[in-house]
């Protein structure tokens, strides 16, 4: 139980990290978009590696296999990349709609625009 | 037979309507066809609540697979109180949309915007309806990605930035929300809420299961706007069509909060949740922040909608404050005051609604006299207002009452100085409005009263308020037994 052999969480967490970090940080929002698909891409791995059974199989019925690999949570993590690519277009077409409307895309110069 | 299949009909209707809208022709059916779906699931929430004041919980498994393997429907007396007032709202509230929506947006995105706000209900209902931990996030992410679409479609162009805000913050509270599930999976194996809650005492001191708590509080807090998360809403519904505003200040906020009470109580419980050092006093700090920040910032605001939106951070507050007590009473008098907030909120804004209407702007230095022009709009606001206040005989007086009762019980008298204080502070920030609204000389010389279809569902609305508070018994007791069933059960 050394800290390398989870080292699949430590790169979790360490996009996670880089993630959220773009999302507060950057002003430029299509920068912001993609800090938060780094943010949900970490998570995705969470899930990922939490099904994932060391030397198991993948989950399909075969004679002489016994150890099989979680198939709940690649499955669950599949609805919710399906969530992420809705909201990424969702939010995609609104900085297109913000670009049209203010000239802009950077949350200072939007912020300067009052009204 | 429709009878029995009545707990996923009610979910399952307006997502089928969904697309059948975004296809109807011309300005008017899309939001007549809209109103029809709302009034058939508030007769399915009606049957259901009765079902579940006879039965207790009602149960329906998906597909005929037995929980906790397949997904399964789980409708309790706090589900079926919620179910029902989203159902309330959404049939007031439509044919209200129907008129102004109509009249706010392009031709080719009326059945498009109708669309969204049926799918925005058909997400707030599944959250309801549903026992599956996993479900809940997907169905909060169909109402919020519906709901940035609507915010979106505000008249002025700042609407679209708030919208792009909300989504980002959003979205970063379903993540947070989605990895405390992934650690509540990990740990127990399973994401069926009554199966979670049966694994889940021995394993109170797992720092897994600490971890879970704390990301699923703070996701779902985002998404309630419980104070320091609440950023994306003053904005959001500032900006909104004023029928969304009324529709989502209503219903999207008391949604997470119930999804809030339904973790908190119904999937950890309260041994598990006394376990996590500071979390009961983190979370009765929050709300009294909330209930004082909400209304100071309400008291500078120029514009009526974002003073109603701020003041509605001011009333979550309030629910969370209820929650905190982690005692029956405090639940019972959080959900009595979760069902009347919406009523008054929904009154308030459909009232501006109207306003903006007639007069295309809420900004108050714009809508001096109003009130003499709109006198039938104006009594309904000022019906919400006093509501809002807590005036005794309105709704809002019955939760703040029964919050007290809750606080006292558990002889913690600085809340209710807090309270207190807050409820002043919402006197002035209403005070402001009013006093603009009946000034002389009026910016519409003659009277000038809003369209009938948008005047009576807010007279509605208003008068909803005066009989919730003067008959408050059968929304008390029933909050009394989905608390004690919620809290029995969890811990």
């Amino acid at each position: 139980m050394t800290g390398l052999e989870h080292y699949n969480y430590w790169i979790v967490i360490a996009l996670m990290m880089s993630g959220l970090y773009a999302l507060i940080a950057r002003g430029n929002l299509i920068r912001k978009l993609i800090g938060l698909n780094i943010f949900q891409a970490s998570v995705f791995l969470l899930y990922i590696s939490v099904g994932f059974v060391r030397d198991g199989a993948a989950p399909i019925l075969a004679p002489g296999v016994d150890s099989y690999s979680n198939p709940l949570p690649h499955v669950l993590i599949l609805t919710a990349i399906v969530v992420g690519v809705a909201t990424t277009a969702l939010g995609l077409a609104l900085a297109v709609r913000i670009h049209g409307a203010y000239g802009t895309i950077d949350d200072d110069q939007l912020d300067r625009q009052r009204d | 037979m429709i009878l029995e299949h009545a707990q996923v009909l009610v979910v399952a209707l307006p997502l089928l309507a969904v697309p059948v809208c975004a296809l109807l022709p011309s300005r008017r059916w899309p939001g007549q066809f809209a109103t029809l779906v709302a009034w058939a699931v508030l007769g399915f929430a009606v049957l259901l609540m009765a079902g579940v004041a006879e039965q207790g919980v009602l149960r329906y498994q998906l597909g005929g697979w037995a929980p906790p393997w397949g997904i399964e429907y789980r409708l309790d007396a706090m589900a079926a109180l919620v179910q029902l007032l989203l159902a309330l709202i959404a049939a007031v509230v439509f044919p209200y949309a129907a008129r102004s929506l109509a009249d706010e947006v392009d031709d080719g995105r009326v059945g498009g915007i109708f669309a969204a706000l049926l799918l925005l209900l058909t997400g707030l209902l599944g959250i309801v309806a549903t026992g599956d931990a996993f479900n809940v996030f997907v169905f909060l992410e169909i109402s919020s990605l519906s709901g940035y679409a609507l915010i979106a479609m505000g008249r002025r162009r700042r609407a679209l930035v708030a919208s792009f805000r909300y989504l980002i913050m959003g979205t970063v509270g379903a993540t947070f929300f989605l990895i405390g599930l992934g650690l509540l999976y990990a740990l127990t194996g399973t994401l069926n809420m009554d199966d979670l809650a049966t694994r889940m005492p021995p394993l109170s001191a797992s720092p897994t299961a600490q971890t879970a708590l704390v990301f699923i509080v703070a996701g779902i807090g985002l998404k309630a706007a419980v104070f320091p998360l609440h950023q994306w809403l003053p904005d959001a519904y500032a900006e909104a069509p004023p029928a969304v505003a009324a529709f989502m200040a209503a219903t999207a906020t008391k949604v997470a909060l119930y999804v809030l009470a339904r973790f908190l109580f119904g999937v950890f419980g309260l041994e598990q949740l006394l376990e996590v050092p500071a979390l009961q006093s983190a979370l009765q700090g929050l709300a009294v922040a909330g209930m004082l920040a909400g209304s100071l910032l309400a008291m500078r605001a120029m514009d009526i909608g974002r003073i109603l939106a701020l003041s509605s951070v001011a009333q979550v507050g309030y629910i969370l404050l209820g929650f905190a007590l982690f005692s029956t009473a405090g639940l019972a008098a959080g959900l009595v005051h979760l069902f009347n907030h919406a009523l008054m909120k929904a009154a308030l804004f459909l009232a501006l609604g109207a306003i903006v209407h007639r007069v295309g702007s809420g900004d108050l230095s714009r809508l001096e006299g109003v009130a003499h022009a709109m006198p039938w709009t104006m009594a309904a606001f000022m019906m919400g207002a006093l509501s809002l206040i807590g005036v005794p005989l309105t709704a809002g007086f019955v939760g703040k009452w029964y919050l007290i009762l809750a606080v006292v019980e558990q002889g913690q008298w600085w809340l209710v100085m807090a309270m207190l204080v807050a409820s002043i502070l919402s006197v002035v920030y209403l005070w402001r409005i009013v006093e603009v609204l009946y000034r002389r000389p009026a910016v519409l010389p003659a009277r000038h009263e809003a369209p009938a279809l948008l005047l009576l569902p807010t007279l509605l609305l208003a008068v909803a308020n005066l009989v919730m508070g003067m008959h408050a018994t059968p929304l008390v007791e029933w909050s009394m037994r989905a608390s004690a069933s919620l809290l029995g059960a969890g811990s």
